[in-house]
């Protein structure tokens, strides 16, 4: 069975009509998948029924093979805003989740050095060593959100939600970025849900690209993304590459201009 | 910064007080002004020698019972700060009847005190109480209620409890508000202290300045009120000193 599996997922917040709409996917460990849409088609939604901060209103969700009944432990989050809290440095930042968690949570003042050593160990692979003593806004928004990454991951995690990470950085730190997510992916496998408006981004780093309809969001395509990997980055400025960004762009034209679709 | 600048903005404070107490002087000198009208500041600063005993008493009289009021309205402040501020619910049921109370002006409430409580000590505490704790528990509150959403996901999805996201993010951010709320807190507790005791009391500053009023020793009532400013401002910069301690971070534009 499916690492993740969404079997016929409605969710209706109000009485205003559903977010999502029947949603059926499955989704394998150590998969990384990516959503797009136009905007308000529910992708966020999507990410809180997958982690469990939301029921569904009509079918069922499964991760790892139990029905979500409450917020999954096994999951990392990382948003568009770096969300670090400004009082704690880089390193007590990135050690968070490993307070709260178990069952890291009852051993962590034994384990302390041990925990650290992780952080530490992380933060280096993405680029921040010698910014673990650092506050937040003392770096940079790349930086930031390197360390929020980091954050998502400490408590290794089999599957991490991404909400539109690098949205708000410039064009060359989000393509940094990006290199800095496939390794560190290509590392350790985790199962990736990457929510974005980015289709290169979603090309560029998924093995299957979901593509969402306008609200009540439903999936009109998953486009398998069969580039061999390691990925380099030079790959995205193939014709090839280019090629399939273009047809994912037209798809997502079509539902913004063709009310047809469903209202 | 240059260092000239720095003494220039640490002395500016000092030049202003020398300033206002130089004009002071030179009105009341020009216009020829009765000393039991306005005493000048000469006069005053002689009183404040003459009367150095007294009003030392008096002073320390009201000097703790405010700091007690403000102890006994910083802990109900951050109490109920806390049980408000970790509740929609309760944000919006008790919200409004905290606007209510606080607008009813606190010396209404002296003769009830005086009527529970007798003369003296207890209804200064309490006014000072009653007058502190509002900007406590509103600050904390808004400190509480205006958590990023995203950063609550981040932690519930964790496993968080309530108790966690309090502890671990809730209290820390509140800490800067809180702090704030803590110098307005103490200048509104003199106020609510010297005003009960002009109206129910037989010590204090408050009373000193009631008596002498009567008595048409206006250089004493001058007098009366430096020493409350004086020790006002003192409790204002230790606080805003612990402020800067404790939530450095808050203020890092400002270095």
């Amino acid at each position: 069975m499916a690492f993740v599996d969404f079997d016929r997922v409605s969710l209706a917040y109000d009485s205003s009509g559903n977010a999502i709409e029947d949603i059926s996917l499955s989704i394998e460990e150590g998969e990384f998948v990516a959503f797009v849409g136009p905007s308000g088609c529910g992708k966020s939604t999507f990410m809180k029924l997958c982690t469990g901060l939301h029921g569904p209103t009509g079918g069922s969700v499964r991760v790892d093979g139990e029905p979500v009944s409450g917020p999954l432990k096994i999951c990392g989050m990382a948003f568009q805003s770096a969300n670090l809290l400004p009082w704690r440095t880089t390193l007590d930042n990135v050690l968070l989740p490993l307070e709260i968690v178990e069952p890291y949570r009852r051993q962590f003042r034994r384990r302390r050095t041990e925990f650290e050593g992780w952080a530490r160990e992380l933060l280096r692979t993405v680029g921040l060593e010698g910014y673990e003593e650092q506050y937040p806004w003392q770096l940079s928004g790349g930086m930031q959100q390197r360390a929020s990454i980091c954050r998502a991951l400490i408590h290794r995690p089999r599957l991490l939600m991404l909400d539109e990470p690098f949205a708000a950085l410039d064009a060359f730190t989000r393509e940094e970025l990006w290199c800095v997510l496939r390794d560190l992916w290509e590392a350790q496998r985790f199962t990736v849900v990457l929510v974005t408006h980015d289709l290169r981004e979603a090309a560029f780093l998924a093995d299957t690209v979901y593509v969402m309809s306008r609200r009540p969001g439903r999936i009109l395509e998953a486009r398998p993304i069969d580039f061999p990997r390691p990925r380099p980055l030079e790959m995205t400025f193939e014709a090839s590459f280019t090629t399939l960004v273009q047809a994912l762009r037209s798809r997502i034209g079509d539902i913004r201009s063709g009310g047809e679709v469903r209202s | 910064m240059t260092t000239q600048t720095r003494w220039r903005e640490r002395l500016a404070p000092w030049v202003a007080v020398l300033a206002l107490i130089l004009v002071w002087e030179a009105t009341v000198r020009l216009f020829d002004v009765p000393p039991f009208i306005f005493p000048s500041a000469s006069a005053t600063a002689q009183a404040l020698v003459t009367f150095a005993g007294p009003i030392g008493m008096h002073s320390w009289q009201t000097f703790w019972t405010t700091m007690a009021g403000f102890g006994l309205g910083v802990a109900v402040g951050l109490v109920l700060g806390l049980i408000i501020g970790s509740s929609r619910f309760l944000y919006h049921a008790c919200y409004p009847l905290l606007v209510g109370f606080n607008a009813i002006p606190k010396v209404a409430f002296v003769p009830i005190l005086v009527v529970w409580f007798g003369i003296g000590s207890v209804p200064a505490i309490l006014t000072a109480f009653l007058i502190c704790f509002f900007p406590i528990v509103v600050n904390v509150a808004t400190g509480l209620a205006t958590l990023e959403p995203e950063l609550e996901d981040v932690l519930r999805v964790l496993g968080a409890r309530r108790l966690d996201v309090l502890l671990k993010v809730g209290l820390p951010r509140s800490l800067p508000y809180f702090f704030a709320s803590l110098k307005i807190a103490i200048t509104l507790a003199f106020v609510g202290t010297v005003v009960s005791e002009t109206v129910a009391s037989n010590q204090g500053i408050g009373y000193l300045m009631m008596s002498a009023g009567s008595q048409m020793r206006m250089s004493l009532v001058f007098a009366g009120l430096i020493v409350i400013s004086a020790m006002a401002m003192v409790m204002y910069e230790l606080f805003a000193l612990l402020e800067k301690r404790m939530t450095g971070w808050a203020h890092r534009g400002q270095r």
